[in-house]
């Protein structure tokens, strides 16, 4: 660490000179492409300064993406490394920075914009809406995340990565374990993005609650809705700490104070209770939607309503509520005392019972179903024993005193990578397949899916099941290399081999987004998958107001209702008068702002103070801008809404 | 979407920094001057902490407007009991050293 502290760049590694290039290669490209095609008004007013809910939608799954190859590559890296026995592929210094940026990367910069790009591409359209509650606000979410991730990903290149694990525990993250500026990235890469977070959580809240179609009531809302509102709750609620905790041991690396210091009356504990206050909410903020998302295709490809809805919003809103009172299973070896752990290993073990409601309810409709084996179907079928079997590990992990035996070996590194890929991973994929045709006009070629399914879960297996035998073998988390006594190298070859099998299988999945870019059966009716909700009644993609006519809802999975009573946008004779739609304007201003954060957090991830305080008072410029716009909607007139409409081939 | 809501006056707005200041310059002050024994000084904060939260419920976050469903009690019970964890819940966990005798 000392060394890397020394230099501004990153020095001394091939594979960090590799990544310069390449890095250099792929700006340059961009710069001479967005030159060359002279794209950059296009860029500037179709993209950076966008408020539409779709097209922020689409830069979160792009920037998702690129966070899932590079935390793939790490996780592929950190895999050969320990292929073999007394390997030195990598320095044990870049192995530690590898598996901290491996966890942070996929969590706070993979599956929270995953599911960020779900939310804003489906949640408008499917409760009748014709934006979010807070456009702005969406917008500056989304440049937030953006630019924290982008100071965070700077880090490997620029100053040194953090080091400290993906949590950061003290005494490890303050200043006296980590002196080098990799733990600030850490700090600001995740308070910028995580302002994001939490505005986007009221943001969704806010329009659940209030911008719903005319007539479509909590109780007719479709699950996957249901699972945004209580994902959002549970975000709403879960990020202050982060925020907080975060805070403070920036003011104990920034100021020299003693807050979570094993020294001076500092207590390091207090900052793994408060930083898992946030962390277990988190996993369940990332798998709710994901259980809203197999519940919306499972219904719609066995073409039957979801069994038991009731309890399906209710398991739902039960686990974003139990989900806060379970956070001490982290660290039971704390040695908090018997009572402690045993209230906490019970409210985990009680988590089970409406997650096992869930699988029962989506068993039960399936069955007697006419189930089509479409690809977000499969993607279900492979996350229901997978996460079974996630479960079960983790119960086994809830008991308390048993825990003291897998705490922190490979058996929990298997476990909770079962549940992240298996429920998380597989349920947003499967999301990205059921609504691609809405968000491109195109199905995503079936052929090269299937392999790239096959792959990805025959790969899952073979990567992680040889784990759970490791930890019960002794292999703890995060060691660097091991010899050839302790036994471990055959598992550790085969779970190695399973980890490329994931990453041909995300190749498969770039080869298919790209192949059926030109050759994709192209959606012309704006319901491929005869869906049940009001996504499907608009055209593909959505034209820009999303509804030329607000749809009137009068039951549960309203669309299906319409084409079966033929009223509504399914309804032959039904053609209303256009009105002027309400729509707000672009803006630069999120851009600007959470440009300027990069700015401030960069600064203060060097203790450049001058540069820091540029930055804050860049923000602080922005913030008066804006409150003093006036001007920032408009209408759209009934002749463009009618041009619009005829062009996407709808009766006028 | 209504209209008629109400989001206060500048005046309104300005008595509730003025107070939220007072209330922070009050703590910091007993900190920095040290005139009262540590347990003391612990309620004393804690309680002008309670009192600004409420100032600034009223004064800016519109407590007491609302229509039929009534979102901000439901969201303030479930920020109780939360709050309620985060606290109570930190204290209980992390009196782990004297729990062991």
């Amino acid at each position: 660490m000392g060394e890397k502290a020394k230099g501004f760049f990153v020095t001394g590694d091939p594979l960090i000179y590799g990544a310069d290039v390449s890095i250099i290669i792929t700006l340059l490209g961009i710069l001479v492409f967005l030159t060359y095609f002279k794209k950059w008004g296009w860029l500037w007013s179709e993209w950076l300064t966008t408020v539409d809910h779709k097209k922020i939608g689409i830069m979160y799954l792009v920037s998702s993406l690129l966070m899932l190859f590079r935390g793939g590559v790490d996780a592929l890296l950190m895999r050969m490394q320990l292929a073999m026995p007394n390997t030195h592929f990598l320095q044990s210094q870049h192995y530690n920075e590898i598996f901290t940026t491996h966890g942070t990367i996929m969590i706070l910069f993979m599956a929270m914009p995953f599911m960020f790009a779900l939310f804003n591409i489906v949640i408008p359209l499917q409760i009748g809406a014709r934006d979010v509650a807070y456009p702005f606000l969406n917008a500056m979410s989304f440049w937030l995340f953006f630019f924290g991730a982008l100071l965070f990903n700077l880090s490997f290149v620029i100053g040194g990565s953090p080091d400290a694990g993906w949590l950061s525990y003290p005494p490890l993250s303050e200043l006296a374990g980590s002196p080098g500026p990799g733990q600030n990235f850490y700090i600001w890469g995740i308070q910028i993005s995580g302002i994001g977070s939490l505005a986007t959580g009221i943001n969704f809240l806010v329009t659940i609650l209030k911008m719903r179609a005319p007539g479509m009531k909590l109780m007719q809302m479709p699950l996957f809705t249901w699972s945004v509102l209580s994902s959002c709750i549970t975000i709403i609620f879960a990020f202050p700490v982060l925020t907080v905790t975060l805070a403070l041991l920036f003011v104990d690396r920034f100021f020299g104070a003693h807050i979570f210091t094993a020294a001076s009356g500092g207590n390091p504990m207090m900052y793994v209770n408060l930083i898992w206050m946030w962390g277990h909410p988190e996993v369940y903020i990332v798998v709710l939607p994901a259980f809203g998302i197999y519940s919306e295709i499972v219904s719609t490809f066995s073409k039957k309503k979801i069994f038991g809805y009731k309890s399906m919003v209710f398991s739902m809103i039960i686990i974003s509520v139990l989900g806060y009172f379970t956070w001490v299973h982290h660290f039971f070896t704390m040695g908090a005392g018997a009572d402690v752990n045993t209230f906490f290993a019970i409210t985990t073990m009680a988590i089970g019972i409406p997650t096992g409601v869930k699988i029962f309810n989506w068993l039960f409709t399936m069955f007697r179903g006419r189930i089509t084996m479409t690809q977000p179907m499969l993607w279900t079928l492979a996350f229901i024993p997978c996460f079974l079997v996630g479960g079960a590990t983790g119960v086994m992990l809830a008991a308390a005193p048993a825990d003291y035996q897998y705490h922190n070996s490979y058996f929990l590194i298997a476990h909770f990578h079962q549940t992240l890929i298996g429920g998380v991973v597989f349920g947003y994929l499967a999301g990205l397949y059921y609504w691609w045709p809405k968000m491109f006009g195109f199905k995503l070629n079936d052929r090269i899916g299937k392999w790239a399914f096959w792959t990805w879960n025959i790969g899952f297996y073979v990567c992680f099941m040889p784990q759970y035998a490791l930890g019960f073998m002794g292999m703890t988390r995060r060691v660097y290399t091991y010899g050839w006594d302790m036994g471990w190298a055959p598992y550790n070859l085969v779970s190695t081999a399973g980890a490329f099998l994931m990453g041909i299988g995300f190749i498969f999945q770039v080869w298919q987004i790209l192949y059926s870019i030109k050759h994709g059966e192209r959606d012309l009716t704006g319901d491929p998958w005869n869906g049940r909700t009001l996504e499907w009644s608009i055209p593909s993609p959505a034209p820009h107001y999303n509804f030329a006519h607000l749809p009137a809802v009068r039951s549960d999975d309203s669309w299906w209702d319409m084409k079966k009573h033929r009223y509504g946008a399914a309804g032959q004779d039904e053609i209303k008068e256009y009105a002027p739609i309400h729509m707000p304007k672009n803006s630069g201003i999120p851009f600007l702002m959470s440009a300027c954060w990069f700015v401030a957090g960069f600064g203060l991830t060097f203790e450049w103070i001058w540069l820091g305080i540029a930055g804050l008072a860049g923000i602080g410029i922005c913030l008066l801008a804006r409150s003093f716009q006036r001007n920032t909607d408009y209408y759209i007139p009934v002749d463009e809404i009618k041009r619009t409409e005829a062009s996407i081939g709808r009766v006028v | 979407m209504g209209v008629s809501e109400n989001h206060g006056s500048a005046k309104t707005y300005i008595l509730g920094f003025l107070f939220s200041l007072i209330l922070t310059a009050i703590p910091l002050w007993l900190v920095i001057q040290h005139v009262m024994s540590k347990t003391v000084l612990t309620v004393t904060i804690l309680l002008i902490a309670v009192l600004q939260l409420i100032i600034q419920f009223f004064f800016f976050m519109h407590i007491r407007d609302g229509e039929k469903p009534r979102y901000h009690v439901m969201a303030l019970v479930l920020g109780a009991v939360m709050v309620f964890t985060i606290v109570a819940g930190s204290i209980w966990i992390m009196t782990f050293n004297s729990q062991v005798h």
